[in-house]
Formats: structure tokens, sequence, C-alpha cells
């Protein structure tokens, strides 16, 4: 597993790998909304943690569909499948390697893009918090789409459209504790909730991917 | 007709949507069925099962 | 290999000939005999005016927006077990039907809660979460679309269908605890269930049989196409290979 784990963060790391795209779109994302919804910097904070929250999402989703697809097209995925490490495993490692390389530096990049959008100071704890507890969540569930796509030509669209709507549990709670946060009061519940989401879905996510990939390799 | 009063708009709307939504989903579930049912027939000949 | 591939598509399309038609009449009888009581015979709320009206479409086509998945949830584990094609199949066609009632349930709680709320369309949690199941139907039906292989498809929509069950319902609860916590107050309920007089009950659980029937009665109609459809392609299909091989 560790072995699988550490060529992933290899291929991912290196150069085209997409590695700092995501926290290139993530920066793009946040700085357009101002743009959009004006300078005022009431309003900015107000909207602060609803914005960086779905910016990390889509971040998170641009790189899934190369999780799967590249080891597709190079012949590895039926090797990794009749390996002795279970499918569900990969399904895991494979999900594991894409937080660490995405959703891991998006929650550290967060606090950064909360300053130009007027993130209130109580909040920048409970960003970068909510962010790591609950972008694992995010790489299992666009894993799971992924999975569903791999067949599919150019399927990035479709899977966008799968896995969003799956999100929006993820984006409730996690925007939640950080309006909670800047707010002075108690994010724990929402916090615990969407901890209760990531558990949950690293317990059963993996054998609804690892079945998606079967089906797929048939 | 029966009254109505204030909110005969939001009423008579929410039917004429509902309405019109569910007889389009026959309307086209219904030209699909026949449009297959007439293309199998003739690649395999008039329905012998009903 | 048959002409048939599979007895039971063949069983399903002769058992249901016969029935179709009076599902059919069954459902458009409900359907229309309730509307007209509800609409023409029955009195005005004492809150809601004649916006109380709305119910009788409101009420049935939610309850049979969440039964739609629910029918799609159950053939998809019959079809992941049992490998049945008319299973798979079923849960395929009664996919639109679903997004039909959900589109129903949209606009006529959005026109219901207009004059209550003010505006056509509030983040209402019951609203809100049928948007989401909007949006899980849409999925489901282009993720059948997109793929060519018929068992293939059927097995991935099957297991996206379970997950997305499993998504729903926490959805569901992420709505509840997303509005309570921006609103103090609980918003007002659309569904007049907590003291649905009788008089309204009555007509109302005619329309809801109505729907129930119109279901049914489609799901069976647009199965029967899915199979014949699948016939047509597996037909060409042999003709292709055969013409081939001549």
């Amino acid at each position: 597993m560790i072995a699988l784990l550490v060529r992933d963060l290899r291929l991912a790391l290196r150069a085209g790998g997409g590695f700092g795209l995501g926290l290139v779109f993530f920066l793009i994302v946040v700085v357009l909304v101002p743009f959009g919804v004006g300078p005022e910097a009431a309003l900015l904070t107000a909207i602060a943690p609803g914005i960086l929250w779905v910016a990390a999402l889509l971040a998170a989703l641009l790189s899934l569909d190369r999780m799967f697809a590249l080891d597709l097209e190079d012949g590895s995925l039926p090797l990794l499948a009749t390996a002795p490490l279970p499918l569900e495993g990969v399904a895991l490692v494979k999900a594991l390697a894409h937080w660490i390389t995405t959703g891991l530096p998006l929650a550290f990049a967060a606090p950064v893009l909360g300053f130009l959008l007027n993130l209130a100071p109580g909040a920048y704890v409970w960003l970068v918090g909510s962010l790591v507890i609950g972008t694992p969540a995010l790489s299992l569930i666009g894993g799971f789409g992924a999975a569903l796509t791999l067949g599919i030509r150019r399927g990035g669209l479709l899977m966008s459209l799968l896995v969003l709507p799956l999100y929006v549990p993820v984006l409730i709670f996690g925007a939640e504790a950080v309006r909670r946060g800047a707010a002075g009061m108690d994010a724990a519940t929402p916090l615990i909730l969407l901890a209760g989401i990531t558990l949950g879905s690293v317990a059963l996510l993996p054998f609804a991917t690892a079945a998606a990939i079967r089906i797929n390799l048939r | 007709m029966t009254d109505l009063g204030a909110y005969a708009v939001e009423v008579m709307s929410a039917y004429a949507v509902s309405l019109l939504l569910l007889a389009g989903l026959v309307w086209v579930s219904w030209r699909r069925a026949v449009k297959v049912r007439r293309a199998l027939e003739q690649i395999e000949g008039p329905r012998a099962d009903g | 290999m048959s002409i048939w591939e599979y007895a039971n598509p063949k069983k399903f399309i002769a058992t249901t000939s016969p029935v179709l038609p009076w599902v059919f009449g069954a459902a458009g009888l409900c359907l229309i005999g309730g509307l007209i009581w509800g609409f023409f015979f029955t009195p005005e709320d004492f809150r809601q005016g004649s916006t109380v009206k709305i119910i009788y479409l409101h009420v049935p086509s939610a309850m049979m927006a969440i039964n739609a998945w629910a029918m799609m949830l159950v053939a998809s584990l019959i079809w992941l077990v049992r490998r049945h094609h008319v299973s798979a199949l079923a849960a395929r066609a009664a996919a639109p039907v679903g997004v039909v009632m959900t589109l129903i349930a949209l606009a006529t709680g959005a026109i219901w809660g207009q004059p209550m709320w003010g505006t056509w369309w509030v983040w209402d949690p019951r609203l809100t979460s049928f948007l989401i199941l909007f949006l899980f139907y849409l999925g489901y039906i282009a993720l059948w679309e997109a793929i060519e292989d018929p068992d293939t498809a059927a097995d991935l929509t099957s297991v996206l269908c379970i997950v997305g069950s499993v998504f729903a319902v926490l959805s569901r609860y992420a709505v509840n605890f997303w509005n309570q916590g921006l609103h103090q107050g609980a918003s007002l309920s659309l569904d007049a269930q907590e003291n649905v007089a009788d008089v309204f009950w009555y007509p109302l659980l005619v329309c809801i049989a109505g729907f129930v029937l119109l279901f049914v009665a489609l799901v069976i109609l647009r199965t029967r196409t899915e199979i014949r459809a699948r016939r047509i392609m597996a037909l060409q299909a042999r003709a292709l290979r055969e013409g081939v091989r001549a």
C-alpha cells in the first residue's frame, strides 16, 4: 500500500502532474468573486466562508479525473485490480494520494485567500480545520465519481455532474463551521458532523469505488 | 369556476404547470413506445405476443 | 443464443399487455376525478385561502418523486443481485417519471409558497431537498446515456443509485441543519399534514392514488419500450455480425 501511495504521490508531484494547478485554480476563483459581487468589505466578509469552501471544492474536482484514468491508459489498472492488495485498498490509497496533493495544500493555502476576502479573524482556525477534516471526504467521493466515469470518453463533465450533488452535505457542514467560527459561536457541531461524513466515506466509499472499477474493467 | 379569490393566479398556474408536465411526459413516453414498437415490427414481423 | 436473450423480458411484455390499458384508465379516473373533486368541491383554507388547492398536486407529486427513487433503488439492488434485465430497465424507465414528479413538486411548492413568503423561490429545507433530488435524477439519467454497453450501464447506474440514496438521506438532514442554522424560526410547513381535515383528506387520497397509478402505468409502458429497444439493438448487432461473416 505504501508503495502505491508513494508512486501516486510522485506521479502527481512531477511536472505535468497537476499539483500546482489546483492551488492556482483556487486562487483564481477566489480572485474572481469580488469582481462578480463587488468589493464591498462587509459583503465579502459575509460570504467568505462559503466562497472559500466552494472554491476549494471546485479545485479538488479538477484533478479527480486523473485518479484512475492515467492507470487505465497505461494498462496498470487491471494489474492493480489483480494485485494482492484488494481493490478497495487501492481506492483508499488513491483517494489518500489525491488528498495529500490537493485537499491538504488547499486547506493550508486557504487562510491566505481568506485575507483577500476579508474573512473574519476568528474564522481562520475553523477554515483550516474544516478543510482538513472535510477534504478527505471530497477525495473519496470524487474517487467514486472518477471510477464511475472511467470508461467514458471526456467524461470529466459528467463526473462533475455526478460528484457535485454528492458534495452538498460536506459543503453545508464545512461552510457552516467556518461561519460559526467567524461569528464567534461554537462551531463544534458542524465540525463533528463533517468528521462523521469523512469517517463514513472512508469506511464505505472504497467498496463502491472498487465495484465501479471492477465493472469498468470487465 | 369556483371563486379562487386573491390567489387565482397562483392556483391556476400551479395546475397548469403540473398538468402540462404530466401530459408532456405521457405524450413523450407514448410516442417513443409507438416508434420503438413499429421499428421492432419492421425487423421481426408483427408481434405474436400481443 | 435464442432470439429473446432472456426469458423474463418476453414474459414481462406478455403479462403487461392486457393490464396496461386498465392501469392507465384507472390512473386517469383517479387523477381527473380527484383533481376535479379537490379543485371544485372543497372549501378554502382558513389561513392559506384557495392556495390550499395546490395540495392535490404538490403532495402526491412529492410523494412520487421520493417513491420513484426508492423504486429505482430496489430495482437496482435486484439487478445487482439477481441480474434480471427487466429490473435494470425498469429502473431506467422510472427515472424520467421521477424527474417530472420532482419538477412538479418543485414548481407547485414554489408557487404555493409565493403568497406566504413573497418570492418565487425560497431555500426552504423541503424545497431544497427536492432540488438536490432533481440533480441526483439528472446525474443518474446522464450516466445511463453516456455508457454504451447496456450491462455496464446497468451496473454502474445501479451503484450510483445506491450511493446516491445514502447521500440523498444525508443531504436531507444536512439541509435541515443548514436552514435552521440561518433562520431562527421554522419556515411555514407546506406539508399541511399536521391537521388535514377530512374534507381535504379524501380528495387528496384519490389524487395520491391517481399519481401512484400513473407512475405504475408509465413505468410499465416505458419498460416495455426499453425492452423492445434493447431487442432491436441486439438484433441489429447480430445482423451486423452475420453480415460480416457472410
